[in-house]
């Protein structure tokens, strides 16, 4: 028997299956992202187990810790994909566990998500891809659009490539439409899955900067979930380090290369 | 002293458990009937966030068209040449009663009552089943284990209005359409038939085939597939956003569309020939 979470996902965002019990109203002063006591499982399998976390605006963390111990569900948890077992997720202080659909879907117009394998609509064209929220969510013109479309894909290094369909493209080329779209909205929120992967050093270098830019001049807060050790250290505030659906350690790149504990010297024994 | 004081603990223990036998019956058993329940239930919430999103802007007018246009159009040719078979096969098999019978007259009357009845809005229904079925299921199977469908989500978008709505409704209103285009190609066809049998003009032919029946003979059983409709996109749908497990997990949103979708079709008709029949008598 499958787990409901598995099997319908996406289509109970609005039923009222969860624990969290706190509404608070929104305010500016609050932190971006406030997680707190988190749970999540598929079957028996634990992925988070009462994680805390709390990212303020202008601020990027970036998440890092072996295969499988639910990074990537912790952002679509955030961007309420997915729904926790238990815990409380605020976004900007607006409690998401107890929002219906259409509450949601305004929130998440406000947050802009990469995926892992970039995700892209395959029968669009990568500037139809770009589009696609544009089109939905704002009122511009169409050649407003393609100005925006542009600028968003030379700030990925893709501005060739509009009219290329993603089954064209590499899977590096496709991370960097994903990206582009994910900030076609200009979120004030970003979450990216491993945005740095597939891709070359030089590319890599150009996303960071990317960030970088968006947290000083939009003061976006992001969550990066990421393996490269060297983004981590260039881009992010604080470091989280996941184990066992937990938060081992929290800190600054330094704090974290410095710590006593095992699991993190194994984690950072290879300098970036 | 008690009796059990001479029984050993382990056999009092093992009595009180059911044996492993009837245990694991039970449970082969009842698996099935729990996913069955399980299905329905899920179909029931999907239903509803469909009839929720329905009701608010934005009303998806571009994405509708060009469902209309998968539904309808290009699945007009496969519905003709099937209504058109249909209309050649029911001539061919009916003259040969009718005839031996002495009711040769009757044919054409057999024919167009059998087709518009029975037989056009049937074998309309099964044939979208299964193109129009396998497609959707397949098509949003793919945009979920790729993730294009979160991705739609994650902008912000009601995906139960943009993919699944404009399906449903393409489907709802393409089937009586396509169920009047396979009853038009069948009685061509049965008339063609017949007349190389025994040479009759069309004019006659149509003529003779309606002239005992009403306009509830032909409205009702033709409405009746918009339900087919109804049911096809619903299943189809469904079936595709909950699929999950990769290029096997497509195949099987695509296959358990055609099933599912099929046999409720077949099971709605018995069920709506016998309300027609009430309600139209």
């Amino acid at each position: 028997m499958r787990h409901p979470d598995q099997a319908f996902a996406q289509m109970e965002t609005d039923r009222g299956d969860n624990h969290a019990t706190e509404e608070t109203e929104p305010t500016s002063a609050s932190p971006a992202v406030v997680l707190r006591d988190l749970h999540k499982s598929f079957d028996a399998q634990k992925v988070l187990n009462g994680l805390d976390l709390t990212v303020d605006s202008g601020q990027t963390l970036a998440v890092l810790g072996r295969s499988g111990t639910g990074k990537s569900v912790l952002l679509k948890l955030v961007i309420g994909l997915k729904k926790p077992d238990a815990g409380s997720i605020q976004i900007h202080g607006q409690e998401i566990t107890s929002c219906d659909l259409e509450e949601m879907n305004e929130i998440r117009k406000k947050m802009g998500l990469l995926f892992q394998h970039a995700a892209l609509y395959d029968s669009l064209t990568v500037q139809e891809n770009i589009a696609f929220p544009l089109r939905r969510h704002t009122t511009m013109t169409a050649s407003e659009r393609t100005d925006r479309i542009k600028e968003l894909l030379a700030g990925v290094g893709m501005e060739a490539d509009l009219n290329k369909m993603p089954g064209d493209l590499s899977g590096g080329m496709q991370k960097r439409v994903g990206l582009a779209r994910a900030l076609a909205l200009e979120p004030d929120i970003l979450l990216l899955d491993e945005p740095t992967a597939g891709l070359d050093p030089i590319t890599s270098g150009e996303i960071d900067e990317l960030i970088l830019k968006l947290q000083e001049e939009r003061n976006v807060a992001s969550i990066v979930v990421t393996h490269d050790l060297h983004s981590a250290k260039v881009i992010a505030d604080r470091i989280v380090l996941l184990h066992q659906g937990n938060a081992v350690i929290e800190g600054t790149f330094g704090e974290l290369e410095h710590s006593d504990d095992k699991f993190v010297r194994e984690f950072f024994k290879r300098d970036p | 002293m008690s009796d059990h004081a001479t029984v050993p603990r382990r056999w009092i223990e093992d009595a009180r458990q059911p044996p492993d036998l009837v245990r694991s019956a039970f449970a082969w058993l009842w698996r099935p009937i729990n996913e069955f329940l399980e299905w329905f239930g899920e179909l029931g919430i999907f239903v509803w966030q469909v009839m929720r999103a329905t009701i608010r802007r934005p009303f998806e007018g571009r994405e509708l068209i060009r469902q209309l246009d998968e539904v309808g159009s290009k699945s007009l040719p496969m519905v003709a040449l099937a209504g058109a078979a249909i209309g050649a096969v029911l001539a061919l098999e009916s003259r040969h009663s009718l005839v031996q019978f002495g009711a040769k007259s009757m044919l054409p009357a057999a024919i167009v009552f059998s087709i518009i009845h029975e037989t056009g809005p049937v074998v309309t229904g099964l044939v979208v089943s299964g193109r129009v079925g396998a497609g959707i299921g397949a098509e949003l199977g793919s945009m979920k284990v790729t993730e294009q469908i979160d991705a739609m989500e994650a902008s912000g978008v009601n995906v139960y209005k943009l993919l699944a709505f404009t399906r449903i409704l393409a489907c709802i209103l393409m089937l009586p359409l396509l169920t009047l285009a396979a009853d038009l190609s069948g009685i061509v066809t049965g008339w063609l038939a017949d007349t190389l049998a025994e040479p009759i003009s069309f004019h006659k032919f149509v003529h003779a085939g309606f002239a005992g029946a009403s306009f509830s003979d032909f409205l009702a059983p033709t409405f009746r597939t918009a339900a087919f409709g109804l049911i096809i996109g619903v299943i189809a749908s469904f079936q595709g956003m909950r699929s999950q497990g990769g290029t096997e997990g497509v195949g099987r949103s695509a296959t358990s569309s055609v099933v599912l979708s099929s046999l409720f079709v077949m099971l709605a008709d018995v069920v709506l020939m016998k309300l027609i029949l009430v309600f139209f008598p």
